[in-house]
């Protein structure tokens, strides 16, 4: 078995070397995910860390990143693999000169060569250590879930004309999910699931600190507490960890010290990207319009 | 770290089982794989690490988020730390003094005589608020001080939780706090809060960790009903949390908070649903004419059947919600995830009344927040007609006489209310007129079933007029009401 991790501190000490501040219960189930092998279901409004989670795994396990990206519409041919016809008909066009049998060929333009391997298949076959990425689950109908439940479970694919292929090391697979629908039990029984929420004050501080290392302690420190005030506030999208670290680098920009209504007024947009929210952030934080 | 007793591995198992049926009848869907999931994740956490322990079971046995809270419940219920200072005066309250955190009527002969003043509480609640580890050893002092406990007695949770909080008078603390906070400004000579962000800031702080007392002491006496009355009880009584079978008319304030967040989420997944359901649908009726075109090019056999493109009529619904005081928050709800909606009806009006009618349609429309909205229906619609009781007979009279020509065969009229008409005529054939011209008629009410027709409830007259009576008394109900209603 493949034990990447020594323990929960291990697996926090790991990601922080990568720069990413992983909870205890976070932590915790990348080390379960670890040791029972199973996928990581993670799921969360936009903007809290999910993607970065399995980009921070492989970055700290020296592994390579494959994703998969979901969206409506996706289909075995783009997640699992594809026969290459167009070198197949040329296989066979360039066969016909030899008059071999059917058979021969059949089993010549079924084999590797004419496979195309896409993200599912390349994760299964890959010798290499591997992160799975499934990103944004949620986008697939609910009948091309089905295609991913064989991969989950049993780290294998099945080629009709090749055979079923088991994984040689088992990926760490992280699924993710903005919960805009409600996934399969089927896909969710396979997974361990993580549900990601906003950092409180004192994590997301840390958080700017060490994303933004120049800035200063208490100027982090009301940085998170703005922000976490903005997230309180009836909003269509609340800013997200990434939005936080970007007003604070434009904050150390502009060469601010200390936060003052007038500079939250002024650099709103950098958090909050519709009319609406800038407006009732304005309203109700009670600073000046820039 | 907190440690939990490592039980012998055959009492694990069974504490582990019992806690999963608990999961089950709280209405947590665990499958048996889940449940093996948890045993082997257990295999790999340092029993004695509570919060890794805790992790594993979380993982592997809650796969919805709104599922957590009642989790964690259960969690503290099934492996529960030992309650703090239980009954009197031990180590533990040693402890507490030891760390210098005065605690309001712990000292030993403190009882009736050391009662602490207002502000000597503000002061010791300020000092137990902003050091987290305080917080827990506060708690369990004011548990033990205020909540008056006794083992055996039958009275539940809440009614602890109750006294508590009203002794610790939590709503007005935050004042005293913020008082203090500036006071204490002052002395340090850096003057009051030098504007308004900064003063909500310091608010915003203190109100979270107010709020962490307040769990803190709801954890505290589930902690010590638990060791008084066992696991299985406590977890009966705890039964039936989840949001979405939260009771719209005995929710808690808390609980409405919950329900309030739920139901932004519950739409878009609604919409997303039906959306996807419309689209997926496009076979409509054979088109017999294409059919027989395009049959001549296979020599006149119909080898290629041509079907019509649906055309999926969506519903132009008239929602009329009773908005007097025992459901008014159901009808709230309800307006707000039909309007959260409106992308899947043609059209959508709504009325509301009390014992006047109006139409509020205006609130909901263009882009105005759906919160504000419900305020201003509050606020500004003109429901009161002589004094302020429902009266289901005359506003269904008005809506007839004002309205009655805008109900159409598209129109579904969709009614909200308890139908508790204070012994008011009925005035029921508005709705045998209604029915005869609409689509639809359904009712829906937020009472349980076994409550209607009891009292002044007069559901049983109007239900005769009805395509259907629906009880919905809590979201899950709402919600297949709302999708049955727009596939019909």
């Amino acid at each position: 078995m493949a034990e990447r991790f020594e323990s929960v501190e291990a697996v926090q000490q790991a990601l922080r070397r990568v720069d990413y501040l992983a909870d205890q219960s976070t932590a915790g189930v990348v080390f379960l995910a670890d040791r029972l092998e199973k996928p990581v279901l993670v799921e969360g409004p936009a903007g809290v860390g999910k993607t970065e989670l399995a980009k921070a795994i492989a970055a700290t396990t020296g592994a390579r990143l494959i994703r998969l990206q979901c969206y409506e519409g996706l289909d075995e041919s783009k997640a699992l693999y594809e026969w290459n016809y167009k070198k197949q008909l040329l296989r066979i066009q360039a066969d016909r000169e030899h008059e071999r049998d059917w058979e021969t060929v059949e089993s010549d333009i079924f084999s590797e060569a004419f496979l195309l391997t896409r993200p599912l298949l390349e994760a299964i076959r890959a010798d290499e250590p591997v992160v799975l990425l499934i990103d944004e689950v949620d986008r697939v109908e609910i009948e091309t879930e089905a295609l991913l439940l064989e991969v989950l479970s049993d780290f294998q694919v099945s080629v009709p004309e090749l055979g079923t292929m088991t994984a040689v090391r088992r990926p760490i697979v992280v699924l993710t999910s903005n919960n805009t629908r409600e996934l399969s039990e089927a896909l969710k029984r396979r997974c361990l699931f993580l549900h990601l929420d906003y950092p409180d004050a004192e994590r997301e501080q840390e958080i700017v600190r060490v994303r933004v290392p120049e800035i200063d302690a208490t100027l982090a420190d009301q940085i998170a507490r703005v922000v976490r005030s903005i997230r309180q506030l009836d909003l269509k999208k609340a800013p997200s960890i990434s939005e936080t670290i970007d007003w604070a680098r434009t904050l150390l920009h502009l060469g601010v010290e200390k936060i003052t209504p007038d500079v939250v007024g002024g650099t709103l947009h950098v958090l909050l990207k519709y009319q609406r929210d800038i407006e009732r952030a304005n309203k109700e934080l009670k600073v000046a319009e820039a | 770290m907190n440690t939990v007793e490592v039980p012998a591995p055959g009492k694990m198992l069974d504490l582990l089982s019992g806690f999963v049926h608990e999961l089950r009848a709280a209405g947590l869907p665990v499958s048996m794989t889940e449940n093996l999931d948890a045993m082997r994740a257990l295999e790999y956490v340092p029993l004695g690490d509570r919060s890794a322990f805790k992790t594993a079971l979380s993982t592997t046995l809650v796969k919805h988020a709104d599922h957590q809270k009642v989790f964690n419940i259960l969690f503290d219920v099934y492996f529960a730390l030992q309650p703090f200072d239980l009954y009197g005066d031990d180590e533990d309250g040693a402890d507490g003094r030891g760390g210098g955190v005065p605690v309001p009527g712990t000292m030993p002969g403190g009882g009736a005589g050391g009662e602490a003043s207002q502000e000597e509480l503000a002061a010791m609640l300020m000092r137990a608020v902003l050091d987290p580890d305080a917080l827990r050893r506060f708690a369990a002092a004011a548990v033990t001080r205020h909540a008056g406990m006794e083992p055996g007695r039958p009275v539940g949770g809440t009614y602890y939780l109750y006294r508590t909080l009203r002794a610790l008078d939590l709503d007005s603390l935050l004042d005293r706090l913020m008082q203090q906070l500036v006071r204490e400004r002052m002395e340090a000579g850096r003057g009051p809060f030098a504007d308004e962000l900064e003063e909500r800031l310091a608010r915003e702080e203190l109100s979270a960790r107010i709020q962490r007392l307040r769990e803190e002491v709801e954890a505290e006496i589930r902690r010590r009903l638990v060791v008084d009355r066992g696991p299985e009880a406590m977890a009966r009584s705890l039964r039936a949390k989840l949001p979405e079978d939260v009771e719209f008319m005995h929710a808690s304030r808390e609980e409405m908070a919950a329900l309030q967040r739920a139901i932004g989420p519950l739409a878009r997944a609604l919409a997303a649903r039906l959306a996807m359901r419309r689209r997926r649908h496009h076979r409509g009726q054979l088109d017999f004419r294409s059919t027989v075109r395009h049959s001549l090019a296979y020599g006149g056999v119909p080898a290629d059947p041509r079907f019509r493109r649906p055309h999926p009529t969506k519903p132009e619904i008239m929602v009329v919600a009773d908005i007097s005081g025992s459901v008014a928050s159901f009808a709230r709800f309800t307006l707000q995830l039909v309007h959260a909606l409106a992308s899947q009806f043609s059209r959508v009006r709504s009325f509301v009344f009390i014992d006047g009618i109006d139409e509020v349609t205006r609130f909901f429309e263009g882009n105005a927040d759906l919160g504000d909205a419900v305020k201003r229906i509050n606020t500004e619609a003109d429901v009161v007609w002589v004094d302020g009781h429902s009266d289901y007979g005359h506003a269904f009279e008005v809506f007839h006489q004002k309205w009655g020509n805008d109900v159409n065969p598209k129109t579904s009229v969709i009614i909200l209310g308890d139908a508790r008409n204070n012994y008011h005529a009925t005035q029921s054939w508005v709705l045998a007129e209604l029915r005869k011209k609409a689509r639809h008629l359904y009712w829906i009410d937020p009472e349980p079933s076994a409550y209607w027709n009891t009292g002044d409830s007069v559901i049983g007259d109007y239900a005769k007029f009805c395509d259907g009576v629906y009880e919905c008394r809590n979201l899950r109900q709402l919600e297949r009401f709302v999708e049955a209603v727009i596939e019909s």
